[in-house]
């Protein structure tokens, strides 16, 4: 009895709270734009039967979203921007991951400490923070003028780079930890076994270490991914008119349109596009679950 | 090992630099006189003060810290039953969907999970306000404990469980005098964890809170979206000073638990 309540409520909370969700999520974007006008809801009729629910169906929504050039546009965007930022998130965050494990023994716990600390810290406020740097009159316009590099100022918020910034400065630690983890659990005797063996210290790096901190280097790179491609907060605060990103269409869509079937398929897709990298990730994990074993 | 090549030297000072740099400079800037963020003009703690008048910020951040209490510690209970289920519960009936939903939200975009729990609320005529946003913020927080908590249990020596059933404890008495306190630190991080989700979140607050209900980062994200104010500059410091505090303590007590333990595994060795 009691093992059973034990499994039963957090069972029954998620699915209350997360699968049912989820059901009306997909009813929704499959059902007609004209019957779930906004804001009002139809009822929801479970009692009519399964037979009334799939006749009501259709794939008006979907095909609506083919059809508006604005939301494959989105998706298609919301990729490149993804893959372009955890690309930069794993070129800045590869080396800081290097030196935290080489660093002595007794620095590793305040490194990590000073990596976690940013996670911790609002997300909102990391990003707003750049604001005031980014801007037109903003300090690293100041100061690059006061350089002497520029003479007018570099117009980076509102774009599309300010977005990468932000992006890349707050998954910063999702792609240090996985990569600082695999890198310091690295046996060193391996790197002089390569470079007795004749390897150049570069290719001992590429050779070696590289291969061997790979579980690191993708969990980190779907850490990051995975999460922005469904950004919001960034986008909307250092992106601009011209930054596309589907996290941001599916909320103007639904706060500003109020359009809640499109804004549910929105959703449905959303999700379709990161079912691959999700198991991907999955199985990595898996994976290197396995090697520790 | 050795010292640090120049070249660890440098991405290490860069990296930190690039991570806490922006934070400085609004920590500076909230102490600047002029209402301008971008020009010095002099040292003043007038945004403060009005900070401290401003009730819509006020009331955002009692909400906010209301919401955060009840749905990490609802997280908790729920996040450890879970994590217990998933490592201890054996066999059961759909196991395979039930570990599947305690992963899932941890990946879910945040406006989906927001999107989807909306439509939930208005589905079964609920009054948005603190009661759905503790529904949905327990709702992703408790999968983020539950993960804390089952990598701690998965490490657990389930020998010292058995010993103390083997004594004539009852199963609930095992759990309370000896695997409670061993997974604590798991369970208190799971729900520290919880409990900043909360606070940061915005997304999903925004979907399933009503008007009457504000909290402070859907206040904060309407302000700033109209553009940088030395208040939310005050407001940020106070928040990054808050955080910074609470994890340099926790740190130091674990760091303190740690050596009471060996201590005391030192001294049992010896004995």
């Amino acid at each position: 009895m009691r093992r059973f309540l034990l499994i039963a409520i957090p069972y029954a909370w998620l699915l209350a709270l997360f699968l049912v969700p989820f059901a009306i999520v997909f009813k929704i974007a499959l059902s007609d734009a004209a019957v779930a006008r906004p804001p009002y809801m139809p009822q929801f009729d479970w009692i009519t039967g399964v037979w009334a629910f799939l006749s009501k169906l259709d794939f008006e929504n979907f095909t609506w979203l083919t059809e508006d050039d604005l939301y494959w546009k989105a998706y298609l965007s919301s990729l490149k921007i993804a893959v372009i930022s955890t690309f930069f998130t794993l070129l800045v965050g590869y080396p800081m991951a290097y030196a935290m494990a080489r660093a002595p023994e007794e620095w590793r716990p305040t490194l990590m400490m000073l990596v976690i600390l940013p996670f911790w810290t609002s997300f909102l406020i990391r990003v707003y923070a750049w604001m005031g740097i980014l801007s037109n009159e903003g300090l690293l316009n100041q100061f690059l003028i006061w350089l002497g590099l520029i003479d007018t100022p570099l117009v980076i918020l509102n774009t599309n780079t300010a977005v990468y910034i932000g992006i890349v400065y707050t998954y910063l630690p999702f792609m240090i930890l996985p990569i600082y983890s695999a890198l310091e659990r690295l046996d060193g005797s391996l790197i002089e076994a390569a470079e007795d063996l004749g390897c150049s210290r570069m290719q001992a790096f590429w050779l070696v270490t590289i291969p061997l901190s790979r579980a690191g280097i993708i969990a980190g790179c779907f850490l990051v991914f995975i999460p922005t491609l469904g950004e919001f907060v960034i986008p909307s605060l250092l992106g601009g008119s011209d930054t596309l990103m589907i996290g941001k269409v599916l909320w103007e869509e639904f706060f500003s349109n109020r359009d809640w079937p499109v804004a549910s398929a929105v959703a449905v897709v959303l999700l379709l596009i990161l079912v691959v990298p999700i198991v991907l990730f999955q199985r990595n994990q898996q994976k290197q679950q396995e090697a520790e074993q | 090992m050795n010292r640090l090549s120049w070249f660890n030297t440098v991405s290490l000072t860069l990296g930190f630099a690039f991570l806490y740099i922006p934070m400085v400079i609004l920590i500076i800037f909230s102490f600047n006189e002029s209402k301008l963020v971008t020009v010095w003009a002099g040292f003043s703690v007038k945004w403060y003060g009005e900070l401290l008048q401003n009730e819509a910020f006020l009331n955002a951040a009692w909400v906010t810290l209301k919401v955060a209490v009840l749905s990490s510690t609802i997280a908790t209970v729920l996040g450890t039953m879970a994590a217990y289920v998933l490592v201890r519960g054996g066999r059961f009936l759909g196991r395979t969907l039930f570990s599947g939903m305690i992963y899932a939200p941890l990946v879910m975009p945040e406006v989906i999970t927001g999107l989807s729990l909306l439509l939930l609320f208005i589905g079964i005529g609920m009054d948005r306000g603190v009661m759905t946003i503790v529904l949905a913020h327990t709702t992703f927080s408790m999968c983020y404990v539950s993960v804390v908590v089952s990598s701690r249990l998965v490490t657990f020596d389930r020998s010292l469980e058995e010993a103390a059933l083997d004594l004539g404890c009852s199963a609930a008495e095992a759990f309370r005098l000896v695997t409670l306190p061993i997974i604590a630190p798991a369970v208190i991080s799971g729900w520290l964890l919880a409990f900043t989700l909360s606070l940061d979140d915005l997304v999903i607050a925004s979907f399933t809170s009503g008007p009457a209900a504000t909290t402070l980062p859907i206040k904060i994200f309407s302000a700033v979206r109209l553009g940088v104010s030395p208040e939310i500059n005050a407001l940020s410091t106070i928040m990054i000073a808050i955080v910074t505090v609470g994890v340099l303590t926790a740190s130091l007590v674990t760091k303190h638990q740690l050596v009471r333990q060996r201590r005391d595994e030192q001294n049992a060795v010896r004995t």
